[in-house]
């Protein structure tokens, strides 16, 4: 089937955006990934002029790795998984706006990994030599670790929210949620405390307007409201806590 | 040699990343070079689970068994040391897993629940429901973003490995690395260097590989005089899903939770697995299941709607079960395919999915180059002619430990740092790919490399994977070799100095085009089957002739594999036929 696709692209970071409109020949079944793939083949737009081929990341086609995340027909979602004969026949293709962009749909997405150093995102470990089982987690426990655990870093939440932009320094829903992971396990645990500090401090989760788009376009369906409700009566507590402590 | 050495890991999926954890144990510092952030490596890909003998069931499972299965599953061409060692560290590997807080399934009782897998009958694979893979990468991500935060661990994330540097004593001093977006091409000096690149599948074009598996730094290094060992042992999953991008893997723990295979034969449902092998049924290794649908699609012409495919049917297993255990992999094949699993059997077919041949390394994951370690998929050494599932994630994470430890010692035996070679060394290597770059930016010929890449693809599935014939094999080597010459003449499409993925490409494309050329001529020499090696006119393992490691080594005059054979150390179990009927 034909598609014609429309690409808001840049050059380099600092210039300015331009559109390519392409027409591609894709099967019935083809993603966003194929199409972008055909136009590398021939990248030639609709009015005949020869181009480079769409810059864009990708890696595992499969919707775990977050790597093709972009804006199609002004959705935040990954290519990959984004199948052509839902997306009618105008398909537009934007990189995500609350990242810089790189080149084309390429942006940089190293806030969100800048963010879970800033809330300690793993177990403390004493090292990798033998220590025997760790400690036993309950099913209950595993179910809903497990759920949060499936955050793959894309920054759908976070190009959803409302509260993330150029005025804040929001960390984003996906980095709080990975707290509540942290601080559920065991040894986890241990170091709950600066983990909640770090998100009393600023941009963290006093910043979050309880707009809720966040779990609405998590392709994971990672409970990412209710992580944020849990961490903000933890964080309540911790603060009082501190306040009598002090 | 002492603390405060630089060393350089290259690659961002489990043996990489747990390298860089026990390097930094070892109060080394690291640079760790990625295409992508770690946590985005291949190893995400990974479903089912990890194996490790702990014996939680009560079925009198041990690592001695484990390691036994292991070596049978691979046909004998393992060498079994490191394979015993392996499968002694897995309980200790999986109990540091769960310690870093991997959220394995659990029994009710809270401890770690276990799930069968093919080619053996215990229930051996922890699993993290059907993403086991993704959530031990980032297991070991966050513990390397601890050791980032402490400032041992420095990342360059979207810098590509783009040749080794090599002194004059045939000692790896480093490596030299391009930026994927500004495009520098910088050197980057170390006292060791770990290899961690993963496999190969993009070869095949399309597979279940993640499109970064391209097998292009083992090329390069194999160009460099690096052995490269077994390169035709490749192995084809039995279930994948199809798509015009990618083959996607649908996890042998679908089978491993009772999924079954069948087709129809006479209009009634014919389970073909569980009738040849009723021992195993549906748990048979992965290059038997290929091959026996292969022949009920492809010579027997009894494919589901008269297409190459099979059912994979989970429909009698409740909705429940099913969402716990296999939730991640349903999701694949209900967003890419458009059909509800839990209702309707899954059409599946083969597809290029790992690669058990690699980098050449000793007992200490170290190359023929001394410096240059490799660990992970990209290497050869733990899965001889075919990999047992479950058995990837343990062995990458198995090398990089091993690799970690071993580049310390290496390291104080040293007698000079890579700080005393002289500065010409490096420039060198450097001034080589900056050529080589300056040369692919010139290129304005008229053959398209993505297209160009296409045809490998299919030239290599189609001639090189489940059965394989000698005059075919003859003539892929013919025309991989016009290939090589058409890529000459290749356009590079875009001549920005900014985030130019086409360079870059075309750089790995030349490099997929050679290691092809080892798949393929290793895969004509062998004249037996064996694994997931199989030939048609040879249809017998042939100990005699060849229980031996493929060994091939670039020849710059001919451009070519020079293909020699190493013996394999079966010095802990004797060979014996390998049935599973």
């Amino acid at each position: 089937m034909k598609i014609r696709v429309i690409v808001e692209r840049r050059k380099t970071p600092l210039s300015s955006p331009y559109i390519n409109e392409f027409e591609v020949n894709v099967e019935e079944s083809a993603n966003v990934i194929s199409v972008l793939m055909e136009i590398r083949k021939n990248p030639v737009t609709v009015t005949g002029e020869r181009v480079s081929p769409v810059s864009f990341e990708c890696s595992c086609l499969e919707e775990v790795c977050g790597a093709c995340t972009m804006n199609i027909n002004g959705v935040a979602r990954q290519a990959c998984s984004a199948l052509v004969k839902n997306l009618g026949n105008k398909i537009y293709l934007s990189p995500l706006r609350k990242f810089p962009v790189l080149r084309d749909l390429i942006v940089d997405r190293k806030k969100i990994f800048e963010g879970l150093r800033r809330v300690k995102a793993w177990i403390p470990i004493d090292g990798t030599h033998g220590l025997g089982p760790g400690p036993k987690v309950s099913e209950k426990i595993q179910r809903i670790g497990y759920k949060i655990s499936r955050c793959m870093s894309c920054g759908v939440c976070m190009e959803a929210c409302p509260q993330v932009n150029d005025r804040s320094n929001f960390i984003g829903p996906a980095v709080i949620a990975q707290v509540l992971l942290f601080n559920m396990h065991p040894t986890g645990a241990m170091i709950k405390e600066d983990r909640l500090e770090s998100l009393i401090d600023e941009g963290g989760i006093s910043e979050c307007g309880n707009a809720q788009n966040c779990v609405k376009a998590c392709p994971k369906q990672v409970p990412l409201t209710y992580s944020i409700a849990k961490l903000n009566r933890d964080t309540l507590f911790y603060s009082i806590k501190r306040l009598l402590d002090s | 040699m002492s603390a405060g050495c630089e060393v350089i890991v290259v690659g961002g999926g489990l043996a990489g990343l747990m390298a860089t954890i026990v390097a930094c144990e070892n109060n080394l510092r690291v640079k760790l070079f990625t295409l992508l952030p770690a946590k985005r490596s291949h190893s995400v890909c990974a479903q089912g689970g990890i194996n490790a003998s702990v014996n939680t069931k009560g079925e009198g499972d041990s690592p001695d068994i484990h390691f036994y299965e292991t070596i049978y599953g691979g046909d004998f061409l393992a060498n079994q040391p490191p394979v015993k060692a392996m499968c002694e560290n897995a309980p200790n590997i999986v109990y540091l897993l769960d310690r870093m807080g991997v959220m394995f399934n659990r029994t009710p009782e809270g401890f770690l629940d276990f799930r069968r897998f093919g080619g053996t009958r215990y229930h051996r694979t922890a699993f993290a429901g059907a993403t086991t893979g993704q959530q031990i990468l980032y297991a070991l991500d966050e513990q390397v973003r601890r050791f980032e935060a402490s400032g041992l661990v420095k990342k360059f994330t979207g810098w590509e490995f783009l040749r080794a540097i090599i002194d004059d004593n045939n000692i790896c001093r480093g490596i030299v690395a391009g930026n994927i977006n500004t495009q520098e091409i910088e050197y980057f000096k170390a006292d060791a260097v770990v290899i961690a690149t993963g496999g190969l599948g993009m070869i095949f074009g399309k597979s279940t590989n993640s499109v970064i598996c391209t097998g292009s730094a083992q090329s390069i290094l194999y160009k460099q005089g690096v052995k490269y060992a077994n390169g035709e042992f490749i192995q084809v999953h039995p279930t994948a899903i199809a798509g015009g991008d990618k083959l996607r893997l649908i996890s042998e723990s679908v089978r491993g939770e009772g999924g079954r295979i069948w087709t129809y034969r006479d209009g009634k449902p014919w389970y073909f697995l569980e009738e040849k092998y009723p021992k195993y049924g549906n748990l048979v290794p992965r290059d038997i299941a290929s091959r026996e649908i292969f022949n009920v699609c492809v010579n027997m012409g009894l494919g589901i709607d008269g297409k190459n495919q099979v059912y994979l049917d989970v429909t009698h297993i409740d909705r429940e079960t099913l969402e716990y255990k296999l939730g991640g992999v349903l999701e694949i094949y209900e967003k890419f395919m458009g059909e509800d699993p839990y209702t309707r059997p899954m059409k599946v077919f083969p597809a290029v999915h790992y690669t058990m041949g690699g980098l050449w390394v000793d007992y200490d994951q170290m190359t023929n180059i001394k410096g240059l370690f490799a660990a992970g998929e990209c290497e050869y050494q733990y899965h001889g002619a075919n990999r047992l599932g479950a058995n990837s994630l343990l062995s990458c994470i198995h090398g990089g430990m091993v690799a970690g430890r071993k580049i310390a010692d290496f390291i104080k035996g040293l007698e000079k740092s890579c700080d005393d070679i002289e500065g010409r060394v490096f420039e060198r290597e450097k001034n080589l790919v900056l050529a080589k770059f300056e040369k692919l930016k010139s290129m304005k010929g008229n053959e398209n490399p993505y297209q160009l890449h296409k045809e490998l693809g299919e030239l290599m599935t189609e001639n090189v994977t489940v059965i394989r014939y000698n005059d075919k094999l003859e003539r892929t080597i013919v025309k991989i070799k016009e290939m090589k010459e058409r890529f000459k003449n290749i356009d590079i499409l875009d001549n920005s100095d900014f985030g130019n993925q086409t360079l870059f490409f075309a750089n790995q494309l030349e490099n997929m085009l050679d290691l092809a050329l080892v798949i393929t001529k290793g895969a004509l020499l062998r004249n037996e089957s064996r694994g997931s090696h199989y030939k048609p006119e040879f249809p017998q393992r042939d100990d005699e002739n060849f229980l031996k490691t493929t060994i091939a080594i670039y020849d710059e005059k001919s451009d070519e594999p020079q293909i020699t054979y190493e013996p394999v150390d079966i010095s802990l179990i004797k060979p014996v036929a390998r049935k599973y009927d």
